[in-house]
């Protein structure tokens, strides 16, 4: 120590030699090194490790894109199905002959089976059906369109104008079919969008005529794109008159003196009554049709639309979290590569960890350079997959197969998962590396 | 003159099991500021361990080390590091330079972990650091670019960077042949002419020469601590061994 030359009394000497001990401690205690510097540290050795570096970053790469991707393609099918299903209405009952089995599977449709007008008439009388607001006769066929120079093979629906009420259907061109044209079996159609763009791609299809399994008939109408691409969109397929779709295009039979139906579609007057109004339907046909009337015999089988959105819903939820499941377990083994990597630097660094700490690296100072390693690691491979992963569901979406739907709660969620992994797999390297004694790890050969 | 080390009964015993290894049994001395001393014995002596201790690197079992007024036995491993890092410039046998970095970031390494400096008068310190040890025109050289004598030169600078109270090498000469390891030497000469503190720790007596004074431990014990200059005086050149032999086996060597 220095002299204390104005120093009276021992116990001043010893207050201020205190004095002094305390100001050189505190003057250890100040500074250290800053993380940023510490970050540089890590980037630098990955920087210059790059084939390591991508290859570990890869691991989680490949689960980010997995998670991101099978999660868009997962929710996008979901949506696809949902929306196919409610753009139909919530509210409607699909009444098709033939029995119905627990698995929705129909039996085979016997004569004496059919739907006919008759039924869709009993069905649409409020007095007997009260909770009923509309019933929708339709007769399904498939045809070929054929113009001068286009052709194009579609579905063909038979219908009534109360279809476009039921099914929520929009005209976007001309309008839609009429009572007077229904009657007289009028060769009139209105065409689905993507139908109308393949016949038509100038435009200007109202109007115009279309060959329809060899008969003339004149466009008067086309459909608004309803945008879903699933089963049973009205974008690719065309609307008749239901009587000219019976008796000209299909030759459906009569029975009983009543043309056959292959479907009937009931609205129920909101989606509260449909249960009600489902009640109603089976009471009148079981009536009608002479069955018995605890169900046993049913000749048609109804689909309430509701419970099917909630199957499907349930079905594809439990699909989307199962692919998200199996992507976030590729993750986890990314993240197992990175705490695999890193524990072998940190055996392959040991001299230098002994290094650092000789120079004064702090404990934390190893363990926190090690953490941005990993942490570095797991977030470019988490950023590339992002990358990865849209790229792949947004061409999967070009293919048309499926819609997928991309959001940023996945993405962020997928993102800060490769982060976490990061981090919990970088613990255990960055601690023995922290803890590493640097008179051993001088000498480390 | 001020006193820079003051090591009192300093102690330091492992347990290897149920075994007890006391590799340091009560060493005491004193270095001041500006000395020049080498920390001599065999392997297994314990002058690895007193080097530890002095290093910072250790703490010991007994006994008291005081280091520029900080009583070190006291310290918490923070406070070691930062006595380590302040204090003490570490030049080691194998160099341990980072191979990734050039010159100049090996040597500024130091004041990085010191922190509260600028990366400016960072670099700065570390190129007035390599030309102090006469390599200021490798400042931009990786270790692989360098020869054996040129990168131990870079690890002195870097231990010279923070202006530590100490310079301890432990043996700085060990992987060098016997040219470069003069020049490093001289090096070490050269510094504590300017006022540094040394301490080299060695087993080789050619080395230890260069100091000027010599602390030999032996079995956990200091032996000895006289002045280099005194030390092999009372030793027998090799022509008075020759006569101290037994007349029959010199007879027999020179027939």
């Amino acid at each position: 120590m220095t002299a204390h030359d104005s120093a009276g009394e021992p116990s001043a000497v010893r207050t201020h030699e205190a004095a002094a001990l305390d100001a050189a401690i505190d003057d250890l205690l100040a500074g250290g090194i800053s993380w940023r510097e510490t970050a540089h540290f890590a980037f630098e050795t990955l920087r210059t490790n790059p084939v390591r570096t991508l290859l570990t970053a890869l691991g989680v790469l490949i689960g980010v894109a997995a998670v991101i991707a099978l999660l868009a393609i997962g929710r996008g099918s979901q949506e696809s199905i949902t929306s196919s299903i409610t753009a139909n209405g919530a509210n409607l009952i699909t009444l098709r002959p033939g029995a119905s089995t627990s698995g929705g599977v129909r039996g085979a449709v016997g004569e004496s089976d059919s739907l006919t007008m008759n039924d869709a008439e009993a069905l649409a009388d409020p007095l007997r059906a009260p909770n009923i607001a509309l019933v929708s006769p339709e007769y399904a066929g498939s045809a070929q369109l054929v113009t001068g120079s286009n052709n194009a093979n579609a579905r063909v629906t038979g219908a009534t104008p109360v279809y476009a009420e039921v099914h929520n259907t929009t005209v976007e061109e001309g309008g839609f079919l009429s009572e007077a044209q229904n009657r007289s079996a009028e060769n009139v159609v209105i065409l689905g969008a993507t139908i109308a763009t393949t016949l038509f791609p100038d435009g200007g299809a109202v109007g115009e005529q279309v060959r329809l399994n060899g008969q003339n008939f004149t466009v008067i109408g086309v459909l608004k794109s309803s945008g879903g691409t699933g089963f049973g969109s009205v974008d690719d397929g065309v609307i008749v008159p239901l009587t000219t779709a019976q008796r000209k295009l299909f030759g459906a039979r009569a029975i009983g003196g009543s043309w056959s139906v292959s479907t009937i579609v009931v609205q129920a007057t909101s989606a509260e009554t449909v249960d009600a109004a489902a009640e109603e339907v089976a009471t009148i046909l079981r009536e009608d049709h002479s069955l018995p009337a605890d169900g046993s015999g049913d000749t048609f089988s109804a689909i309430n639309q509701q419970t099917i959105l909630e199957t499907v819903t349930q079905t594809t939820q439990l699909l989307t979290l199962f692919l998200g499941a199996i992507a976030a377990i590729s993750l986890l083994v990314g993240g197992i590569g990175i705490m695999n990597i890193m524990l072998v630097s940190v055996r392959e660094r040991t001299r230098e960890i002994g290094l650092r700490k000789a120079l004064g690296a702090k404990e934390g100072d190893i363990l926190l350079q090690f953490l941005f390693e990993s942490l570095a690691l797991s977030g470019v491979g988490g950023l590339a997959g992002l990358i990865l992963g849209s790229a792949i569901a947004l061409s999967v979406n070009l293919t048309g197969l499926v819609t997928v739907s991309l959001s940023w709660d996945v993405a962020l969620l997928a993102f800060g998962f490769a982060l976490a992994v990061g981090l919990f797999f970088g613990i255990a390297p960055a601690r023995s590396a922290a803890r590493l004694d640097p008179i051993v790890a001088l000498r480390y050969e | 003159m001020q006193t820079m080390i003051k090591v009192r009964d300093l102690a330091r015993t492992y347990q290897m099991g149920d075994i007890e290894i006391h590799a340091l049994r009560g060493v005491s001395f004193d270095i001041h500021r500006g000395e020049f001393v080498a920390i001599i014995g065999p392997s297994g002596s314990g002058k690895s361990t007193l080097m530890n201790l002095i290093g910072c690197l250790d703490a010991p079992s007994e006994g008291s080390y005081e280091l520029d007024g900080l009583p070190v036995e006291l310290l918490d491993t923070e406070l070691l590091a930062a006595m380590r890092n302040r204090k003490i410039g570490f030049v080691f046998q194998q160099f341990h330079l980072l191979a990734r970095g050039t010159a100049l970031a090996n040597v500024a390494l130091p004041l990085a972990y010191r922190g509260g400096i600028s990366s400016n008068e960072r670099m700065e310190r570390a190129a007035a650091a390599l030309e102090r040890v006469g390599l200021g025109n490798r400042l931009d050289h990786r270790p692989h670019q360098l020869s054996g004598g040129q990168q131990q030169r870079v690890a002195i600078a870097r231990a010279l960077v923070n202006d530590p109270a100490l310079l301890l090498a432990d043996e700085p000469t060990g992987a060098l042949d016997t040219a470069t390891s003069a020049e490093i030497l001289g090096l070490f000469s050269d510094l504590n002419r300017s006022g540094m503190t040394v301490v080299l720790v060695t087993h080789e007596p050619d080395v230890a020469r260069a100091t000027r004074r010599l602390l030999e431990i032996r079995d956990g014990r200091l032996m000895r601590d006289v002045p280099t200059s005194e030390a092999w005086a009372s030793q027998p050149t090799p022509t008075q061994r020759r006569r101290r032999l037994p007349v029959r086996q010199q007879w027999r060597i020179a027939p």
